[in-house]
């Protein structure tokens, strides 16, 4: 496991309590999961998408991860529609743990984009993984 | 030098039958037709499975030889937290063997087997007895199934009260299944965080509860090892907002006749006959996991129910409101055998001391391994007490290593990485059927893998080095699975 000073982080990105981050790219926004989270994870083996035209609220879970520990869920850091899902993930769930934030989860036309402001920032997401 | 019971020894390779077979090898041999054969319909015509040819002998050395890779609890110490692996009696697999219990045909009328319907009988009585609960049904088949049918029981309730509920209460504490039976049923779960002494807190509750949720199920003691002391006053809440209380009994061997589920304000609650009550388990079953209920939902459990008329026993399928039938015939009736007579041969006393023993062994451990490894959380504990690799963190040792280097010295590896709410846990359930120089002796190994994770880490790493195959590559089999012969 990685030690904080290890870890990768992405500027620029959003994240979240639950160790997700939220790319902006125009009207919509992108979501995966942090460095943090795929290494405390460890091997994914496999991710459960949800149907894209699928809406959630913010806080819902919209999907799974599952490691050779245990299952985690995937919760919106802002409430949306999904209007694409990286199928590449179907068939290589292990492209997560090689690069967590190229490769992308789902992308969403979001309900409120001021929502993102609540997010945190790679300064204060780091405080919180520093505990 | 520590005296552990493993060590590595004759252990034969073996291939699958299909690599093992040799064409024209067979079983037996059959004298040659002396009738005409018959026209075989075409349309049945065509390439058959894939069969391997071997003969006898071929056949029982591969499973003598797959047997002896077992290991079960009645070759040494199975720690497993939240299993409740713990020893046998044979006289209870010898009474479930008996050819008049047995080998009664399920279809046999009432009055043909009155001895196998007196032992359904009596047996519901006993668990009745034991939870405080007086309905009871022994139709599931296993503790997922128990909940499954509980849950059909509470949408029972709400639906004869036309009260349209839509979700339940989980607690992050309580079994795995939990979310899934209740998903089934229609009701959407809704997660709980425990607190941060490992319990429920009344006010989690008091604030998640409304009148959409049709209760609550909740492990206790839960997957922490931990007793919810708030039960009660979590009851009287999911109560007064016409809610109810589903108790997952999966953990009974830590408070069997100490416990009243009823006076916790329980009402459904399974027990899984198979870790408490006496079957061998694991790897699939089969199990058994009757639902005891409130005299007030006794009209909604499955049928049929075992029941005595005068001095006859018989099977009752008049429950107008049932929920229906959720297994065939009676249940997975060996299994029902087995708890009779394990019940029958503790009496009511000795099942309490078994509860007493399981946490006492539990809280051995919890003690004399806490300063060895991280203990999640530092209060008393019931059968089962749950450490973290936080203390390795340093020598980058991880809870995986750990178990594994058990596997070394001749212990199948505690329960790793569940619950879920502790990080890189270790749920370790020694029950109440380990002696106290076995407990030391798994606690001076322990002591010593840990020793080892400081000052020579790689065989850690490394491990096992003495089991037939070393680390399996479970990513792999996870990611790529091969699930043909």
């Amino acid at each position: 496991m990685k030690e904080l000073s290890e870890l990768n982080f992405r500027e620029g990105l959003r994240y979240t309590d639950d160790h997700e981050w939220v790319s902006e790219s125009g009207a919509t926004l992108k979501i995966g999961v942090s460095d943090y989270a795929q290494d405390q994870m460890g091997d994914i083996v496999y991710v459960e998408l949800p149907e894209v035209g699928a809406t959630f609220e913010k806080g819902e879970e919209f999907g799974t991860l599952e490691s050779v520990k245990a299952v985690s869920e995937l919760y919106m850091p802002i409430g949306g529609e999904i209007v694409a899902v990286n199928e590449d993930l179907a068939d290589a769930p292990e492209l997560i743990n090689e690069d967590s934030y190229t490769h992308w989860i789902i992308e969403i036309k979001p309900a409120d984009m001021d929502e993102l402001e609540d997010l945190h920032s790679v300064a204060s997401y780091r405080d919180l993984l520093k505990g | 030098m520590t005296k552990t019971p493993g060590i590595s020894g004759l252990i034969f390779e073996e291939p699958l039958l299909w690599e093992k077979g040799q064409k024209g090898r067979h079983g037996m041999s059959i004298p040659a037709s002396d009738v005409p054969p018959a026209e075989f319909p075409a349309e049945l015509q065509g390439a058959g499975p894939e069969f391997p040819d071997l003969s006898e002998i071929d056949v029982v050395r591969h499973y003598t030889r797959l047997s002896q890779w077992n290991y079960g609890v009645d070759s040494g110490m199975y720690p497993l937290g939240s299993c409740t692996m713990k020893y046998n009696p044979k006289i209870n697999e010898k009474l479930a063997a008996t050819p008049e219990l047995a080998a009664a045909h399920p279809m046999l009328v009432d009055d043909e087997v009155q001895g196998n319907l007196q032992i359904m009988y009596e047996l519901q009585q006993y668990l009745a007895a034991i939870t405080g609960l007086p309905g009871v049904s022994l139709q599931p088949a296993a503790g997922a199934h128990g909940e499954l049918t509980g849950m059909l029981v509470f949408a029972a309730y709400h639906r004869s009260r036309n009260s349209r509920r839509t979700k339940i209460l989980i607690p992050d504490t309580a079994h795995g299944t939990n979310p899934a039976s209740a998903a089934l049923c229609g009701y959407k779960p809704v997660p709980i965080k425990s607190g941060a002494n490992g319990i429920l807190k009344v006010q989690s509750i008091a604030e998640a509860m409304d009148e959409e949720c049709a209760g609550i199920m909740i492990t206790n003691p839960n997957t922490l090892g931990l007793f919810e002391t708030n039960i009660r006053e979590i009851a009287d809440i999911v109560h007064a907002k016409g809610g109810l209380v589903y108790g997952d009994g999966a953990n009974m061997n830590a408070i069997m006749g100490v416990i009243n589920a009823a006076r916790c304000g329980i009402d459904v609650m399974h027990l899984n006959l198979h870790k408490t009550f006496s079957t061998p388990h694991g790897g699939g079953g089969p199990g058994a996991g009757p639902i005891c209920v409130t005299a007030e939902l006794e009209k909604f459990l499955p049928v049929p129910s075992a029941i005595k008329d005068g001095d006859i026993y018989r099977l009752n399928f008049n429950r107008p409101e049932s929920v229906g039938r959720v297994h065939a015939f009676h249940g997975n009736f060996s299994v029902l055998i087995r708890a009779y007579c394990y019940i029958r041969t503790m009496g009511a006393e000795n099942l309490k001391k078994a509860s007493q023993l399981a946490v006492l062994n539990a809280a051995y451990i919890k003690e004399q391994l806490k300063g060895t490894l991280q203990l999640a959380y530092n209060r008393p504990c019931m059968h089962e007490c749950v450490f973290s690799d936080a203390l390795q963190a340093e020598d980058k040792i991880t809870t995986l290593d750990i178990a594994k280097r058990l596997i070394d010295y001749g212990y199948h590896p505690p329960t790793i990485y569940f619950p879920l709410v502790v990080h890189g846990a270790l749920m370790i359930e020694p029950t109440e059927t380990e002696c106290k120089d076995d407990i030391d002796q798994f606690i001076a190994t322990m002591k010593l893998v840990v020793q080892e994770a400081k000052e020579h880490p790689e065989l850690l790493r490394q491990a096992p080095v003495k089991a037939k195959l070393r680390r399996l590559d479970e990513t792999q089999a996870a990611r790529k699975p091969c699930l043909c012969g």
